[in-house]
């Protein structure tokens, strides 16, 4: 693990850039997480960010795509819209969370 | 260890996939034979690689549309259920065991054959049926699921697949 400063504040990040503290996210840093990856965050992409951020506190690990359709209400093709090519893993990072693990 | 640096790494999510590509060939038609290659599928299209679906021979009950909500698994031969064989042919023993599959899937949240196709499809996967295997069984494309692109020949199947990488289940 690492400790890395980002928005002015310090956060524990993976080896990956991925942070490793749930509490340190918030929206301010969502937003600098998403444009390092070239994806300009909207409405869209918040409701999905904030379904995955609940979940992932009730259920203790990271949606998979389709529990985020199922679930949380947002269809696929709008997920390869919204985070394109690699929805999964491009999610998790901008929602402070790790990668999800289950195969579908 | 915690270890202090300044900058927090940025993840390569190398978005070309280095322009992968992914041909799934599905040949049997039994629950357990379908779910390998949707998985896969599904699998290699979150990751951002092209992927194709060719379905053949037997594989073609994952796409008719008469069958493919109703694939069946068979316990007979099959060592993996860790029962007895000769309790395996017996009458019902089928159906008994492809209900048990299915409340296995359903109970970790995989989609039916169905619903996993239109899954594959919405994450932008091809779905191709074969030529000779329409013309064995007498089957057209108003037979098969809505989103099959196209019955195609081995010929095409080969053309199709040039690059990529092919996986036959």
């Amino acid at each position: 693990m690492t400790l890395a400063t980002m928005n002015g504040q310090d956060v524990h990040v993976d080896d990956e850039g991925f942070l490793t503290e749930y509490d340190e996210w918030d929206h301010e840093l969502a937003k600098t997480l998403a444009a390092n990856i070239g994806i300009e965050l909207t409405d869209a992409h918040m409701n999905v960010l904030e379904f995955l951020r609940a979940d992932y506190k009730e259920q203790g690990e990271t949606a998979t795509l389709r529990r985020v359709t199922t679930m949380g209400g947002t269809p696929t093709k709008e997920l390869f819209r919204l985070f394109p090519k690699k929805p999964a893993k491009k999610m998790a990072y901008i929602a402070g969370l790790p990668k999800p693990v289950g195969c579908v | 260890m915690t270890t202090a640096t300044s900058a927090a790494p940025i993840p390569s999510f190398d978005d070309d996939a280095g322009g992968r590509k992914l041909c799934i060939i599905c040949s049997k038609g039994s629950l357990d034979m379908a779910y390998p290659g949707l998985v896969l599928a599904n699998a290699a299209l979150g990751e951002g690689v092209e992927t194709h679906m060719f379905f053949t021979f037997w594989g073609f009950d994952i796409i008719n549309r008469k069958t493919m909500g109703h694939l069946q698994f068979s316990p007979v031969g099959n060592p993996a259920t860790h029962m007895p064989t000769a309790l395996m042919g017996l009458p019902g023993m089928q159906s008994f065991a492809t209900h048990m599959m299915r409340k296995q899937i359903e109970g970790i949240d995989v989609p039916e054959v169905p619903e996993f196709l239109e899954l594959i499809t919405d994450a932008g996967g091809h779905l191709w049926a074969c030529r000779m295997s329409a013309d064995m069984m007498h089957l057209t494309k108003d037979d098969l699921y809505e989103r099959v692109e196209d019955i195609i020949s081995a010929s095409d199947f080969i053309e199709l697949s040039e690059g990529a990488q092919t996986i036959f289940v």
